[in-house]
């Protein structure tokens, strides 16, 4: 592979690859982002313009019964996904905009790799992005106008790499967030708000998506040598390795349903 | 054995970062802790700690590590029988929005893991070295804890990783 090209702002800044998608399913992305953290020793930006059709993703150690409503999920077959990585549980859709990074922990000098070092450095990294549009913070750990979400990250930390992904709220179905319960735990901004008055809408403060990625990579630029990568040329042939984030089945779901008491089971079945 | 507390001397005051300032250190780091090292006790340089009984070593995080990672909410760990390898992930820990891998130090067999940290993953918080142990190994090359850091040294890597 070629060492890190020398940019116009200047020779030595470590690569990135760039990965750009629009509208891939967020399965397909999750065992992608798994891949490349576990199976490659590259720094890469995964972009993910959207995804269909509209899924549920839930963290790690995430459990279904206390973060969604699984009748409505099963009446309607929307799927359900628990991710590699922590934090906690979305609905994503064609509005959601997904940007990942997967670094080295070398890639960024002087950070270490824990889960609040590297959400501060996102912070700053982000802060380029949207200052200018509205009043930008890192909230805990969410990214918000105001006091409003609009940006929710989750980490996964191995001993030498680490990735940070985002879903961006660009747009969101109000009707989809019905099929989340409010969560247990929750950062202490959100004041027990609901979903509709918990979160914003990124198209409300900028004028288009590519205003957003372009500015983006222009940020990251500050820092990596940025160097677009064909999808194609990283889908290789199957090494062997298994991602962990999983699809689950209708048996999961309804396996869910049976073990909460009798009387759910026969709502169900009416 | 007499455990005597050696506290590290790491402590700075904490850093809060603003856009543009110059400063020496990254704007991003977010703080040190003033993390205790145990004696007696030898570290990786991937801040898992391992102390050695004879036949079993017992493996955990440290003080430095979970002060870094914040309160643990769930704990991967893997079954007794297990192999694990030196520098090999075992299991991990979720903190905040993160989940972090957890290393073995040494190579051998699990024969027993931590139960309590499914209830009660906040031990790894509160006593790290002691009711926060997470596995039991059989080590199968007992020679590989010899080259691991003494306290003094995995004092000094803590300091040099949040002097950056």
């Amino acid at each position: 592979m070629a060492a890190g090209v020398v940019g116009t702002r200047g020779a030595g800044r470590p690569l990135m690859r760039l990965i750009t998608m629009s509208g891939a399913p967020i399965l397909q992305q999750l065992h992608l982002e798994e891949r490349l953290l576990r199976c490659t020793g590259d720094n890469w930006c995964i972009i993910n313009d959207g995804t269909a059709p509209a899924t549920i993703v839930m963290g790690v150690s995430g459990k279904v019964s206390e973060l969604v409503e699984i009748q409505p999920v099963l009446q309607d077959k929307v799927p359900v996904i628990r991710r590699f990585s922590g934090g906690g549980t979305v609905i994503v859709d064609q509005g959601t905009v997904f940007v990942t990074f997967i670094c080295s922990k070398t890639a960024v000098a002087g950070l270490q790799p824990f889960p609040r070092d590297i959400m501060s450095w996102s912070g700053q990294l982000y802060g380029k992005v949207f200052d200018s549009f509205g009043e930008f913070q890192l909230r805990e750990n969410d990214y918000a106008f105001g006091h409003r979400k609009f940006g929710g990250n989750a980490q996964s930390i191995t001993r030498d790499r680490w990735v940070h992904h985002t879903s961006f709220l660009w747009d969101y179905d109000m009707k989809n967030m019905d099929y989340l319960k409010n969560p247990k735990r929750a950062p202490d901004y959100r004041q027990a708000r609901n979903h509709t008055d918990f979160l914003c809408r990124m198209k409300e403060y900028m004028p288009s998506r590519s205003v957003f990625t372009e500015g983006l990579i222009s940020s990251l630029r500050d820092q990596f040598t940025v160097q677009p990568t064909e999808l194609e040329t990283v889908v290789s042939d199957d090494t062997g390795f298994k991602p962990s984030t999983k699809l689950l089945s209708l048996q999961d779901l309804e396996d869910i349903i049976n073990t909460k008491g009798s009387h759910t089971v026969q709502e169900v079945q009416a | 054995m007499a455990l005597r507390l050696w506290a590290s001397s790491a402590a700075n005051a904490l850093k809060i970062s603003s856009s543009g300032a110059s400063r020496a250190a990254p704007a991003y780091s977010i703080s040190r802790y003033f993390s205790t090292v145990l004696d007696g006790l030898k570290y990786s340089s991937s801040h898992e700690w391992v102390k050695n009984d004879g036949s079993v070593a017992t493996i955990g995080i440290t003080d430095h590590a979970q002060g870094h990672l914040g309160e643990v909410v769930f704990v991967e760990l893997p079954d007794a029988g297990t192999k694990v390898s030196q520098g090999g992930a075992f299991g991990n820990v979720e903190s905040v929005k993160a989940t972090s891998d957890v290393n073995s130090p040494i190579s051998g067999e699990v024969v027993e893991v931590n139960t309590k940290l499914t209830e009660t993953p906040g031990l790894i918080n509160s006593s790290p070295y002691e009711d926060g142990w997470m596995i039991k190994v059989k080590p199968s090359s007992p020679s590989e804890i010899d080259g691991l850091l003494d306290a003094a040294k995995y004092t000094k890597h803590c300091e040099e990783e949040d002097a950056h």
